[in-house]
């Protein structure tokens, strides 16, 4: 029982990373219909702004967090509004290679920067080597505030899009662009905040992830289960990211210890494939589909 | 034209090559409805959609209140108060009737003013306040019309461009929307530049109107000397008393051309 808590746990916490890089690809997609795959990338640049600040710069953890996050956020701006926005409105094609290129330049960059390299990195959290006793189980407090944080982030998020204007107005430009600039809602500009904001969450995940597996040039990889975890929820949709994500994580930590070798590594995909074989549009999709 | 908030110049609009207007010139009285008359694929809603800066003219000018807007964009053109209920509604779908009238009202900060303003369309369409909190999308056609008249009333425009409100409505339905419309014209002053394919309904409501062929306005008068012509008692008012002979009084030679 304690085994199993602990697996629970500790395949909740890492499917909280996959959930929040996986809502920065569904926010993105549902605002300008572009897949970011530099959104790990994205994470792992914010990984290393963490961990300059607070290791580098000797900033206490939650400076370094906001440090982070407002980089970040003002990067990912940044790139939609020089690096993307010449490009939308070219074939997908187009704006998928030059996201794929714009995460191979940041990784490039990355190793190039001194003090950064290839090396591996560790953020220092107030809350390392910690335990908490859960029902006879030893929980890591690290693992346990990856989870929390991410709720409170949730939380956050949700409240944004729920009640604040420009949260309202950024729903309604993903639902209809056009009926947004008849309302006088300026699209550009909240597309640009959603890049924004898309970046600030990946880079929270980052500093999430830290504590388990560091800060490295090829975090970003983490994308990769990510992506999946965004296509079981049904692309596109918020909460379906968030809970794909989890159940990736779920069923990576459990296929990890009850099977074989190997399988922690393919448990996305095979994930994947079977929500899709049963659910074309995944868990969350929308009902309305363009039909072929 | 003296007295007039908006007038249009000789203006030419374009798809990429496809040209949608040859040279459209109109003015519209502050504080009046006009008109804007004119079968499929005339360019009815390419004026509005220029007007309201959703596509820029290639040539011509526009003037608004004094100001050449020409060019402006969408945004600042809700801000100035052109307001435009689109051909179709265009209803935010995933959100809730509240949301999609705060959306109308984006441009504005008078909290004060947005909150009368929305009890005022309440007022006009009291079905939206009994839906208020269910998602847009699940209105029928004609609450989505009201909808989006009512939003676009919430960003306290002077002038509203109204594309096809009658569009897949029932004649009942259709009276009482146009009654709506006379009732915001009068009761709030609000120009309206009116849109339609239901020719009967637009001129009863109107005071001046244009019909538009192809790009080009091709006849102008008061609404209610232009029931009384010939051609648009044959190709526009016929329609009802004509409609179980089908289309084929669409393909009469007009006299105009
Ligand atoms: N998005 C578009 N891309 C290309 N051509 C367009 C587009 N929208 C309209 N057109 C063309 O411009 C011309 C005028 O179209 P417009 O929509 O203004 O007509 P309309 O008078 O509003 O017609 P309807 O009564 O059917 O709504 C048509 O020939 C149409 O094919
Ligand atoms: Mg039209």
């Amino acid at each position: 029982m304690a085994q199993f808590l602990q697996l629970a746990l500790s395949g909740i916490a890492i499917g909280c990373v996959y959930a929040l890089v996986a809502l920065g690809f569904v926010l993105i997609y549902k605002a300008t219909e572009t897949v970011n795959f530099a959104q790990g990338d994205v994470m792992m640049l914010g990984g290393f702004f963490a961990y300059t600040a607070t290791a580098l710069m000797g900033w206490p953890y939650w400076a370094g967090i906001v440090f982070a996050l407002a980089v970040m956020a003002i990067f990912g701006m940044a790139a939609e509004r020089i690096v993307l926005r010449p490009v939308l409105g070219q074939a997908q094609f187009t704006v998928v290679m030059v996201t794929i290129g714009v995460g191979y330049v940041m990784r490039g960059v990355v190793t190039m920067t001194p003090g950064w390299g290839t090396d591996t990195y560790k953020i220092a959290t107030p809350f390392a080597e910690k335990v908490v006793n859960i029902g006879g189980a030893a929980i890591s407090l690290e693992q346990l505030m990856i989870i929390v944080m991410t709720a409170a982030l949730c939380a956050v998020l949700f409240a944004f899009f729920r009640f604040t204007r420009i949260g309202i107005a950024m729903q309604a430009t993903s639902q209809n662009q056009l009926a947004a600039y008849y309302m006088g809602i300026p699209v550009a500009r909240v597309n640009t905040l959603i890049w924004g904001i898309s970046a600030a969450v990946a880079t929270f995940a980052g500093i999430l992830l830290a504590p388990i597996t560091f800060v490295h040039a090829n975090m970003g990889f983490i994308g990769l289960k990510a992506f999946p975890a965004a296509v079981v929820g049904g692309f596109g949709s918020i909460p379906g990211a968030i809970v794909g994500g989890l159940i990736i994580g779920l069923v990576e930590s459990f296929s990890g210890f009850y099977l074989p070798e190997g399988f922690k590594d393919i448990a996305a995909y095979i994930v994947v494939l079977l929500v899709l074989m049963f659910k074309p549009s995944g868990l969350f999709g929308e009902k309305l589909r363009k039909k072929v | 034209m003296s007295g007039a908030i908006l007038e249009l110049k000789n203006i030419e609009s374009s798809y990429g090559p496809v040209q949608a207007l040859r040279g459209v010139s109109l003015a519209v009285a502050e504080g009046k409805i006009a008109t804007v008359l004119g079968g499929n694929g005339a360019g009815k809603s390419t004026i509005l959609k220029t007007i309201s800066g959703i596509i820029d003219p290639n040539k011509g000018q526009i003037t608004y209140a004094g100001k050449e807007i020409a060019g402006w964009e969408a945004d600042r053109i809700v801000r100035a108060g052109i307001s435009h209920v689109p051909e179709g509604r265009e209803v935010f779908p995933l959100l809730s009737v509240e949301d999609n009238l705060r959306m109308g009202a984006y441009t504005r900060s008078d909290r004060d003013g947005v909150a009368r303003d929305m009890e005022a369309v309440y007022g006009y369409f009291p079905i939206l306040k009994e839906r208020a909190k269910q998602d847009a999308g699940l209105l029928s056609g004609g609450q989505q019309q009201m909808l989006a008249i009512a939003r676009a009333l919430l960003s306290a425009p002077r002038l509203m461009l109204l594309d096809e409100p009658s569009l897949g409505l029932s004649p009942l339905l259709t009276k009482e929307i146009f009654e709506i419309i006379v009732r915001i014209n009068r009761e709030r002053g609000t120009t309206i530049l009116l849109v339609e394919q239901n020719a009967q309904m637009a001129l009863k409501t109107a005071d001046f109107g244009y019909v538009l062929e192809v790009g080009r306005i091709v006849m102008e008068d008061t609404c209610a000397n232009l029931m009384q012509k010939e051609d648009i008692k044959e190709f526009y008012l016929g329609m009802k008393e004509q409609s179980a002979r089908g289309h084929r009084r669409w393909k009469k030679k007009k006299t105009w051309r």
